[in-house]
């Protein structure tokens, strides 16, 4: 099958079978190995792409139904030479160990800030009409991101300190 | 994952006349992507329906709302009318996944997500759900997952769904499009079929009927709502047992109660008895332990459910204190308004 993407800003065109993920096509067809294969189910949050703008687990999309469709991964968002904001902030912190799960902590955390900014709530909300931005807030609105070397306080961290920043 | 023919409909006439029984429709894709990868659903068609129109919006009828089946959770969570006037949905779908899987998740596919019981994502055990008349491993196996009632010897499994529970305790009804292009609309008490000899058929729906939309009836305002779910870590886990409660307390008695308890039962569960000691009372610890004993009064069919008995009580009563307001710590108890 064809299916179209536009990757980082960039047109991509695409040839693949009907029952390839959109994680695959990312790694397997077009290189882009940022983004990481954790649990392949939804589980785990490595595989987290922004989706027209929203946080996706990609190993639970069909490139074939995202024809047209805008996505941005971790290589679309800094380079090791210019790190944006929130990726230094994961250094200063020390946000991980090993690093696996860091692009998904990444771009989920991207995606954190719109929402917030958004004013969209979460189940810990006090107010559903008028949420906050605390810890309890960061931790679950990253629930999705699993970590096996259990960085979350410094993944916290990270994420609370690029707020301040912007 | 099998092959399969890959359809995308631009229209729903065209999308009813590509099912069959060997055909699945693929809304969010985060549950069937997920049992396609390990064969546990094996459709040799897959109808996208993801492009059609008319179904991702939220409109206002009069006071009702009709959600279209295409409305992602992240859309009516975070929707303004819905978090004023229904609020325990925006919580209990809030409850639910994760901010990945909510934003891709749709209404429709929501409600007709599968089981998590083990067996069922296991293709080497026996399931009468997967594979209909091979029998049922979890009986005589693990089962802490399974439901306590509204089971049948064929099959114990309980539904996940939290969405689904607060829909039921806020008597929502589905709008469904037969092929023949007729609409009908079932109430959500309607919508799931108790497992019987047939636990493979789960709903009302034929193989080509597509849900279109969800109703929901005018706010009920005043109302104290909350959602309450327990499960084995804070977030990002299925409920072990939860209780999405609706209550008005009037002059010191509860005048209203409407009570849905999810993942206890292969559909979300009621129990009008349990509302009908309530009406009328004052709340008071007394009242609310009969009511949850009156609840959990049914033995479990499994030893390994036993522990949701007592779970399923305690959290019944924990959720009427804080909604009539007998316990001070009412996080997430949300009162109801006519949305602006
Ligand atoms: C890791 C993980 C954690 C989760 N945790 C929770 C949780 O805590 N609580 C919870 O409630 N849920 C949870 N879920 C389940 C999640 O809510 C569902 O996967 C999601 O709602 C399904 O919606 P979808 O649009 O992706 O459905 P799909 O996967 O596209 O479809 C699911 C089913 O619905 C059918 N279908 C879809 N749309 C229609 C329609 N319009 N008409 C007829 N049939 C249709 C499909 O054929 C398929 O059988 C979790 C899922 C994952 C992967
Ligand atoms: S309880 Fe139901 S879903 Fe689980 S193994 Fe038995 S038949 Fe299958
Ligand atoms: S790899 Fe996609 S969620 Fe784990
Ligand atoms: S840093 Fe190792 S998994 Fe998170």
């Amino acid at each position: 099958m064809q299916t179209s993407l536009t990757v980082n800003g960039q047109t991509r065109e695409v040839d693949h079978d009907a029952r390839q993920t959109l994680l695959d096509t990312l790694r397997d067809g077009l290189g882009l190995t940022g983004t990481k294969k954790g649990c392949d189910h939804g589980q785990c949050g490595a595989c987290t792409v922004l989706l027209n703008g929203e946080r996706v687990n990609s190993c639970l999309c069909l490139t074939a139904m995202h024809d047209g469709d805008e996505v941005t991964t971790i290589e679309g968002i800094g380079t090791p030479e210019t790190l944006n904001a929130l990726q230094k902030a994961f250094v200063e912190s020390d946000g991980y160990q090993c690093g696996y799960c860091t692009p998904g902590q990444i771009m989920s955390a991207t995606a954190l800030f719109e929402e917030v900014k958004k004013g969209a709530p979460s189940y810990v909300s006090a107010d559903l009409e008028a949420p906050t931005f605390d810890d309890a807030e960061i931790a679950e609105r990253m629930s999705g991101n699993l970590c096996r070397c259990s960085a979350y306080p410094m993944i916290r961290e990270a994420i609370a300190m690029s707020r301040e920043v912007k | 994952m099998r092959s399969f023919d890959f359809h995308q409909s631009g229209e729903i006439g065209d999308a009813a006349g590509a099912l069959g029984r060997e055909a699945a429709i693929i809304a969010g894709g985060t549950n069937l992507l997920d049992l396609m990868k390990i064969q546990v659903m094996t459709p040799e068609r897959l109808v996208d329906i993801t492009r059609l129109d008319g179904l991702s919006a939220i409109e206002a009828d009069g006071e009702n709302l009709r959600i279209g089946a295409l409305v992602t959770n992240t859309h009516l969570a975070g929707d303004s009318r819905i978090r004023a006037g229904w609020p325990l949905l925006s919580r209990a779908i809030l409850a639910g996944a994760s901010a990945q899987i909510r934003n891709k998740a749709t209404t429709g596919g929501n409600l007709l997500q599968r089981t998590r019981c083990p067996y069922f994502y296991d293709t080497s055990q026996a399931c009468n759900k997967r594979a209909p008349g091979t029998g049922c491993a979890a009986q005589g196996g693990a089962g802490r997952m399974l439901a306590l009632f509204g089971t049948s010897p064929d099959c114990l499994a309980a539904h996940p769904s939290d969405m689904a529970t607060a829909l039921t305790a806020l008597q929502a009804s589905v709008e469904i499009r037969a092929a023949s292009g007729e609409i009908r609309t079932v109430p959500m008490h309607e919508f799931y079929r108790g497992p019987g000899d047939s636990p493979d058929i789960e709903t009302v729906l034929a193989p080509d009927d597509i849900v279109t939309a969800v109703l929901l009836p005018a706010p009920r305002a005043g109302t104290k709502q909350t959602y309450r779910k327990v499960r084995d870590r804070a977030s990002y886990a299925f409920a072990l047992v939860s209780v999405a409660a609706i209550v008005k307390v009037e002059d010191g008695r509860i005048a209203e109660a409407s009570l849905a308890y999810g993942s206890i039962a292969p559909h979300p569960w009621m129990n009008h008895a349990v509302e009908e000691m309530l009406v009328g009372q004052a709340p008071s610890d007394d009242l609310f332990a009969r009511a949850g004993e009156a609840l959990t009064a049914a033995p479990a069919p499994h030893p390994d459910t036993e522990y949701k008995r007592p779970l399923l009580r305690r959290t019944l009563i924990a959720a009427l204190r804080e909604a009539t307001g007998l316990s001070e710590s009412a996080h997430g108890v949300d009162t109801a308004r006519i949305p602006a």
